[in-house]
């Protein structure tokens, strides 16, 4: 593996059922970069940034071949826990998720079950993993209250607080502003840029603006292929391949 | 005369409303009669008497209506079976919905469904010929009817109430929160404790308050493996005759519109009362409990 890269995925193939959604699939992700995977619906990418933390597992009869590399070792391996995976590449989804719990309660559940129970630890990481996302000055005064009641773009941010409270390496955003308005958006934009310092981000969009203005590496993606993983001002302003020109210039997707 | 549309979307609203009204109509000329044949009885009996009176001897002279027997009766099988049915019924609906594969999933579904689907008078049967014989010889008691057997019968209805109604609570838990869960590193089972089960609790509230409705309520089984003794049951093994079994058992003899009479329909109003209060609790705790819908904007 090389130095400065977390996670490598290696000639990965990934099938639901007999549905082949990803075909050889090798990456190597950048430590404390931004990448950003862009492509028309149903290309893979939200697949690829789900096989990185295992998410996949969830799903019946998915499949992966090849192997994908995170601390030197590969995460299918056979004695890898996805549990303890995941409490290392956090993940945040297209819609906000929060838990119907009060805000504070929604930042410790996974501190929780890692073991944090003394209530200064838990109210500092609260805190802190708040400030991270921007969202303290506004909700330190209702941390009892339920998430449910916050603005969508708060939710989301929430949602960012919540994965950091995990303290992870690698953070996986699956289009996270693709359910919130320009304001929001520009928000969490702000914060990803303001979080690469800390964490490697690997995000997932549809917004190819967004992709230019925040990632420093971008993959595109088409028909369950990664046609060009370049940085991302060479993939915006001189991409080496047809296709990705005619999708970023809007002739198909 | 030609029908214009303004006038076809009336008379189809009406016809509606029409149908409507006729159920309420008909559950409100049930209660006035209820209320009509059992409010007599408080001539012969206070209130107070009436519903905390130790004796129930409605054909004695001077006959004495005392429903209280019942009343404990009624609420110490519905408290028994709940105490069996509720774990029972919630963990097979968690069973059922988060851990089972998908194939026995479907079995199991389908055979709570028949649970459900049982006459209650088999179950009596069961109850009476099998269960009761058991309990007396396991347990060297002077009768298998009793208030063990009745609760385990009427658990045994309770269940696939309890297990239906929590099991589609469970459903309804949005895949987003399954997934938030997942990726902040719980495990399964910390997902099913911390995460589904207190999102669908309202649900699962409802369920237990309803599956005890339906055990209060129930007759059949009551009736028939309950023992019928109208008396303070000391033991567990104490024969019991809860408020329905009573009325299903003593209407049939007693003269119409004396004393008896309306005291068995009094206890009707008096189980009316009970269920109505089961409804409504259900109610507010669906509502009260109800966890918000996931990360609407």
């Amino acid at each position: 593996m090389e130095k400065d890269s977390i996670i490598e995925t290696n000639r990965v193939h990934f099938y639901y059922g007999k549905f082949r959604a990803l075909t050889d699939i090798s990456m190597r992700f950048q430590k404390h970069r931004i990448t950003a995977l862009i492509g028309p619906s149903g290309c893979g990418k939200s697949t690829l940034l789900r096989l990185l933390n295992r998410m996949n597992d969830l799903i019946p009869e998915a499949r992966v071949e090849g192997e994908v590399v995170f601390e030197d070792r590969d995460i299918y391996g056979p004695d890898v826990d996805p549990v303890e995976i995941r409490k290392k590449i956090g993940m945040v989804f297209q819609k906000p998720n929060p838990f119907p719990k009060s805000i504070f309660n929604n930042i410790t559940f996974g501190p929780k079950l890692s073991g944090v129970a003394a209530k200064a630890d838990l109210r500092n990481l609260v805190e802190e993993s708040l400030r991270q996302a921007v969202l303290w000055d506004e909700v330190k005064d209702i941390l009892d209250r339920s998430a449910m009641a916050l603005s969508g773009g708060q939710q989301q941010r929430l949602c960012i607080a919540r994965a950091l409270a995990m303290k992870p390496d690698v953070l996986l955003m699956d289009e996270p502003t693709s359910a919130l308005d320009p304001i929001s958006t520009a928000k969490i934009e702000e914060l990803v840029e303001e979080l690469k310092k800390k964490y490697t981000i690997i995000i997932v969009t549809h917004n190819m603006q967004q992709a230019a203005r925040i990632s420093d590496m971008t993959g595109f993606f088409y028909l369950g292929r990664l046609v060009e993983y370049e940085l991302t001002e060479k993939i915006f302003t001189n991409p080496s391949v047809k296709q990705t020109e005619d999708y970023i210039t809007g002739r198909f997707g | 005369m030609k029908i214009t549309r303004r006038r076809k979307e009336k008379l189809i609203k009406n016809i509606f409303f029409l149908f409507a009204i006729v159920s309420l109509l008909i559950l409100f000329l049930i209660v006035l009669f209820l209320f009509r044949e059992g409010i007599p009885i408080f001539k012969e009996v206070t209130l107070w008497d009436f519903l905390f009176g130790n004796e129930w001897y409605p054909t004695y002279q001077p006959p004495s209506y005392g429903i209280w027997p019942l009343i404990v009766g009624s609420l110490i099988v519905t408290f028994f079976s709940s105490l069996i049915a509720v774990p029972i019924g919630v963990m097979s609906a968690v069973y059922i919905s988060e851990i089972a594969p998908a194939a026995l999933k479907e079995v199991l579904k389908s055979v709570i469904e028949l649970l459900a689907g049982l006459p209650s008078v088999v179950l009596g049967f069961f109850g009476m010929v099998v269960l009761a014989p058991w309990l007396q010889e396991t347990f060297d008691l002077p009768t298998g009817l009793n208030i063990v057997n009745a609760s385990l019968i009427l658990a045994l209805m309770a269940v696939p109430t309890i297990s239906s109604i929590s099991e589609d609570a469970l459903y309804a838990v949005p895949k987003e929160f399954k997934e938030a869960s997942y990726a902040l590193g719980a495990t399964k089972y910390e997902t099913i404790v911390r995460v589904i089960v207190p999102s669908a609790f309202s649900g699962i509230m409802t369920s237990v308050i309803l599956g005890m409705a339906r055990a209060i309520g129930e007759t059949m089984v009551v009736l028939m493996v309950a023992g019928g003794a109208a008396a303070i049951p000391e033991s567990l093994f104490d024969s019991v005759r809860p408020m329905p079994a009573s009325i299903a058992a003593e209407m049939g003899e007693a003269p119409f519109r004396s004393g008896h009479y309306h005291a068995l329909f009094a206890t009707g109003i008096v189980l009316f009362f009970m269920t109505l209060i089961f409804n409504l609790v259900a109610d507010y705790v669906s509502h009260k409990f109800r966890e918000e819908g996931s990360g609407t904007l």
